[in-house]
């Protein structure tokens, strides 16, 4: 529970109940007793199985609902709801279909009310560095999935949050568009510092990714183990991907998520 | 040498002998086609009746329709007709489109009232909207005024029906990346909910379009010396048939320029839709 004080997202004995479907039934326990803290700069995977409440785990995070018991703490400052200092991303780029893309990325900034110069010049900026140059006016039917996927990430990084809660951004993309964002993913935290927690049911990109890998139970979800990443490269998950212990971290996982799956059924 | 390109540019590409319309689209073919139909359905009203000797008070020729379309003109004031209908009919579908837009976002946004107004909204759905209308007349006399009032009420479902479901269908993963930027609910509405409203809102109006000319038509039927509705009842009285068709070609021509417009309106605010979505048919 004494985490360091240079955490930049904790989460202190945080357990989430869902209420019950129907009536008399009991209620759905998502995750009991998660603990974890996040230093600034660093990124965090969380694996697991299924159902295991790691989105549940980061809508807390986003302010979106609050915990059960515990409490969820990000730069000093306890979650009571939706804060400028965290933005999450999902599988689905949830980019809205009659903004195009510069207008897309500019959500968060038109929502918290900067001034239309000020952000068009911030979104220019960020639709550079994601690849995006020539599709500022597009719409988002006219992009591939891996562009649509890149400009919701530009939209993310535009309201400069301090904590990225990523919900398997990646997981809807063929195998070498994904390789291809996640370089650009790696390269713009390391770039900017920030704090990440990274949901992935793909334990090569949790490696590859991240400085650490924490490991989930089935539900009710808690936190089984957790691995220290101590690779080079964690901006460049291509080089990364060549170490010699990446197959042995890799088998690690495969192994810890089957012990998982044993302690469920006993 | 470079080796010659795999596929020759200066070659057609299949698809452009592909057949007539393989997937829906206008071709020359098709218009030629289509135009056929149109020829030999008024060569057939204009000779068929007299080769049956199916009398011309019963069904008279496409020629003796023109003619009287021509003499209505001067002598019924066809055009201030069509004019007082088309007035009733734009006044009625855009207060009752405005209204089912605004009801329909209340209630999308307020999912207690909707519980609570549910009943008594279904109850007005299945009511015929066009029964309202000799009630109306005797509430407002012979004037434009029933005539609007019907459209609206008839106009109005449609559209409220698919505003407020396209606002309950709104993926809750938008509203939730809304609130994690700490959207307000105002915010919400205008930036996500509202603009989601727009595709279904015009599937509601080009079918309220049409269902506004039947409203005001009826509303003329049952009263009032002024419209086509009004007029195709004096034409009946006379026995007059031929007026009572210019009449109905006139008040189809009414719908067809309504949901024309619509469809044109439709095209320039749903512009970044892909544009097989757009299909009018």
């Amino acid at each position: 529970m004494n985490s360091p004080a240079h955490a930049q997202i904790e989460y202190r004995a945080v357990t989430k109940r869902f209420a019950p479907q129907r009536k008399g039934a009991e209620p759905v326990t998502a995750i009991t007793d998660v603990t974890l803290s996040i230093a600034n700069g660093e990124v965090v995977s969380l694996i697991g199985p299924s159902g295991c409440g790691k989105s549940t785990l980061l809508n807390m995070g986003a302010g979106l609902y609050a915990p059960s018991e515990g409490e969820v703490w990000v730069d000093g400052h306890r979650v009571e709801r939706p804060n400028p200092q965290v933005a999450f991303m999902l599988q689905k780029d949830l980019l809205l279909p009659w903004r195009s893309i510069i207008e897309n990325i500019e959500l968060g900034l038109e929502i918290q009310g900067s001034d239309a110069t000020g952000r068009r010049a911030r979104s220019r900026a960020l639709l550079d560095r994601c690849h995006l140059s020539g599709f500022a006016d597009h719409y988002p039917h006219q992009l591939s999935g891996g562009m649509r996927q890149r400009a919701a990430l530009a939209r993310t990084l535009a309201v400069d949050p301090l904590v990225l809660l990523m919900d398997e951004p990646f997981s809807a993309l063929d195998a070498q568009t994904k390789m291809v964002l996640q370089a650009d993913l790696a390269k713009s935290l390391a770039d900017e510092k920030k704090t990440a927690l990274f949901i992935t049911h793909d334990l090569v990109e949790s490696v590859a990714l991240s400085d650490r890998v924490l490991v989930m139970s089935r539900r009710p979800g808690r936190i089984i183990q957790e691995i220290t990443i101590d690779l080079p490269d964690r901006d460049n998950p291509f080089g990364r991907r060549q170490h010699v212990r990446m197959a042995e971290f890799v088998r690690g996982l495969t192994a810890l998520l089957d012990i998982g799956h044993q302690e469920l059924n006993q | 040498m470079s080796p010659p390109p795999l596929i020759d540019p200066a070659t057609p590409k299949r698809t452009e002998n592909r057949p007539i319309a393989a997937d829906g689209q206008i071709t020359q073919g098709v218009v030629i086609a289509s135009a056929s139909v149109l020829i030999a359905f008024l060569a057939a009203w204009e000779w068929l009746p007299g080769l049956l000797h199916i009398p011309e008070f019963i069904l008279p020729p496409a020629s003796r329709v023109w003619q009287e379309f021509l003499r209505a003109q001067h002598d019924e004031g066809l055009w201030l007709h069509t004019g007082i209908t088309s007035i009733e009919v734009i006044v009625g579908f855009v207060l009752g489109s405005l209204l089912g837009l605004a009801i329909g976002c209340a209630l999308g946004v307020s999912p207690k009232s909707e519980l609570v107004l549910s009943p008594y909204l279904l109850a007005l759905q299945i009511a015929p909207k066009v029964a309202f209308a000799p009630l109306f007349v005797m509430w407002l006399g012979f004037t434009v005024y029933p005539k609007i009032l019907v459209a609206i009420l008839i106009v109005f479902f449609p559209v409220m029906v698919n505003v407020l479901s396209a606002i309950r269908t709104v993926d809750p993963d938008l509203i939730n990346l809304a609130r994690t930027f700490s959207a307000s609910r105002w915010q919400i509405f205008r930036m996500i909910e509202y603009p989601s409203t727009m595709s279904p809102l015009f599937s509601g109006l080009r079918i309220a379009s049409t269902l506004a000319v039947i409203g005001v038509v009826v509303g003329e039927l049952v009263g009032g010396n002024k419209g086509l509705g009004y007029l195709l009842t004096y034409g009946e009285g006379q026995g007059n048939t031929a007026l009572v068709m210019v009449s109905i070609i006139m008040l189809t021509l009414i719908g067809i320029v309504a949901y024309g417009a619509v469809a044109m309106i439709e095209r320039k605010v749903l512009h970044y839709l892909p544009r097989a979505q757009l299909k009018t048919s």
